[in-house]
């Protein structure tokens, strides 16, 4: 099979699972999942891969650590949500800082 | 909530195109995932390079506090059974949840209500709107040279920013970055990611102090 078709399986494979742990959730009768450890570390799954996303999309390119345009980029936008910007203004700046830095010739 | 809502999906659709999918699989994602955080991931983990597996698992793994969503949201929603439910859980998200739950906890009516409009309303918003970031997104040459790979960056620490209230929360953030770096050079593409989820695991182990708050 084409990377293109596995692509397209593995759409429909995370749709699966994303709606199936929804549907799990609204099924279980409640005293399951009211271990307070099971909790806490859903809440903070959450958090560890979300920053490990921001992390890697900042700091790497093609399996190495590297530092860019995205740095100063990344600065801009926590300084933005630091001062409660919306959503659409960080991620506008952020892409406003890194394509002007590229423009004038930065990595 | 509609603008916030709207700014997402724009901005999921052009990176989801930037990061090499087509439109449909694009519209594919937010139609069947609809859960902002794991399609934001799910391209993610594939720009980078990434296995599918580890695109799904990462997806999946952001997916899981909708299922503890439901949990709480099925008291509110009973009875519920047949296609309802599986719209119900289709519509179980961030935003739907908040609604229905910052309704009065004795008015069951306004957060039923709340649940089913709010989660009606953003899934329609956040398909069409994603399909406009997609036709942005392909008009798009060099997705670096446009900066959308920051603007990525930027959407990931925006995502998880409001979450970061506890100082614990502040140091799974910290662990989970500098791990995912380190294991950058020695992991294929994708695992660094998932690998944050051990430091989410120690950190939820022992038992808090009364007085820390822990995140939902």
């Amino acid at each position: 099979m084409t990377a293109y078709v596995w692509t397209w399986i593995a759409i429909i494979a995370a749709g699966v699972l994303a709606w199936a742990i929804k549907y799990a959730g609204h099924s279980v009768p409640e005293s399951w999942l009211e271990n307070p450890r099971v909790h806490r570390i859903a809440g903070y799954v959450t958090i560890a891969l979300l920053a490990a996303l921001a992390a890697v999309q900042t700091f790497t390119a093609k399996g190495d650590v590297v530092l860019d345009s995205r740095l100063a980029a990344i600065a801009v936008a926590a300084v933005l949500l630091w001062r409660k910007a919306p959503f659409l203004v960080v991620v506008l700046a952020a892409a406003v800082v890194a394509a002007g830095l590229r423009l004038m010739g930065l990595p | 909530m509609s603008v916030a809502t709207g700014a997402y999906a724009v901005s999921f659709g052009a990176l989801s195109v930037a990061a090499g999918l087509d439109m449909w699989q694009t519209m594919a994602l937010s139609l069947l995932v609809f859960s902002g955080g794991s399609q934001f991931a799910f391209v993610g983990v594939i720009a980078a390079g990434g296995a599918n597996v580890a695109a799904i698992a990462t997806s999946t793994f952001l997916g899981l506090r909708n299922g503890f969503y439901g949990v709480g949201l099925a008291p509110v929603l009973r009875p519920l059974r047949g296609p309802r439910k599986v719209v119900a859980a289709q519509l179980t998200i961030d935003e739907s949840t908040a609604v229905s739950l910052a309704q009065p906890p004795d008015d069951v009516p306004a957060r039923r209500e709340g649940f089913w409009w709010t989660g009606i309303g953003v899934y329609v918003l956040w398909n069409a709107i994603t399909v406009v970031g997609a036709l942005l997104g392909s008009r798009i040459g060099d997705p670096s040279q446009w900066g959308l790979d920051a603007a990525a960056a930027a959407a990931f620490l925006a995502l998880v920013w409001p979450r970061l209230i506890t100082r614990r929360a502040q140091a799974v953030f910290a662990a989970s970055a500098i791990l995912a770096l380190a294991l950058t050079p020695v992991l294929p593409a994708g695992l660094p990611v998932l690998s944050a989820a051990l430091v989410a695991i120690i950190a939820g182990w022992p038992t808090p102090k009364p007085s820390e708050a822990v995140p939902e």
